[in-house]
């Protein structure tokens, strides 16, 4: 698979003319979301350092992390942090070989959206 | 045109040796997120948006600044390699390799400056 030169060979459609379905969506939000969490960390991070420098740099970190864009940017990253939680609880499933009939694999997709957006507003709530 | 199967240039080259070492990483550091995470959030999460010697007040205790810290090194510790295995999916040859190390790079980076914040607010 790693090798690149893969050979005057004729490949099988790919992901272009496949209908988006429930599974296929649910699996590439995983690392979607996975990866995008980088920017929210990063933030956090950056957060952390200026409240260990001083008053004036958090003042400016604050500023930016609580701005409504900064709001937008931990709402949606929230969302995407249990997303990728509850997608991977479905990875540690399936590593057991258990549920990976396409009837249960659809219930726990429904379970992971759902279940996101039930704990981000949960969240915003008790936060 | 040739046909030859991966299986078939694979062949006589010898194993991997070492296919699973990523894999339970993985599941290691994620069952541990399992846990760090809604720790994480709830703790962090009220605080955020609080005065500045609320905050150093806060990350003073022993319980937010060591979910915090533990957070850090485990989350990029799992970014790190759970974004190698994207970049592996899509980047080849020498990019790969240079992606992969500044990526590595930017986890150990960004790992070692939330903990010497945590480190420097809490002591």
């Amino acid at each position: 698979m790693a090798d690149v030169n893969r050979g005057n060979r004729p490949l099988s459609p790919h992901l272009s003319i496949y209908r988006p379905q429930l599974t296929s969506i649910t699996s590439i939000l995983t690392r979607i979301t996975g990866n995008a969490l980088i920017v929210a960390s990063l933030l956090i991070v950056w957060w952390f350092l200026a409240a260990a420098t001083s008053p004036e740099y958090f003042a400016l970190a604050d500023a930016v992390l609580t701005s409504w864009f900064g709001d937008l940017v931990m709402f949606l990253s929230l969302w995407a942090l249990w997303y990728h939680t509850l997608a991977g609880v479905r990875h540690l499933i399936w590593d057991n070989a258990k549920m990976l009939d396409l009837d249960s694999a659809y219930k726990l997709g429904y379970a992971v959206i759902g279940g996101s957006v039930l704990l981000t507003l949960l969240t915003v709530a008790v936060i | 045109m040739r046909y030859l199967t991966d299986r078939k240039r694979a062949m006589g080259m010898g194993s991997a040796k070492t296919g699973t070492a990523h894999f339970w990483s993985m599941k290691v550091s994620s069952v541990a997120l399992l846990i760090l995470i809604p720790l994480f959030v709830f703790t962090f999460g009220p605080i955020l948006g609080a005065p500045h010697d609320e905050v150093l007040a806060y990350f003073a205790h022993p319980f937010p600044a060591i979910v915090a810290g533990l957070t850090m090194i485990v989350g990029f510790k799992h970014f790190n390699e759970g974004a190698q295995t994207m970049i592996e999916d899509y980047v080849h040859g020498t990019t790969q390799k240079i992606v992969i190390i500044a990526v590595t790079c930017l986890s150990y980076g960004a790992a070692a400056t939330g903990l010497f914040a945590i480190a420097k607010i809490a002591l």
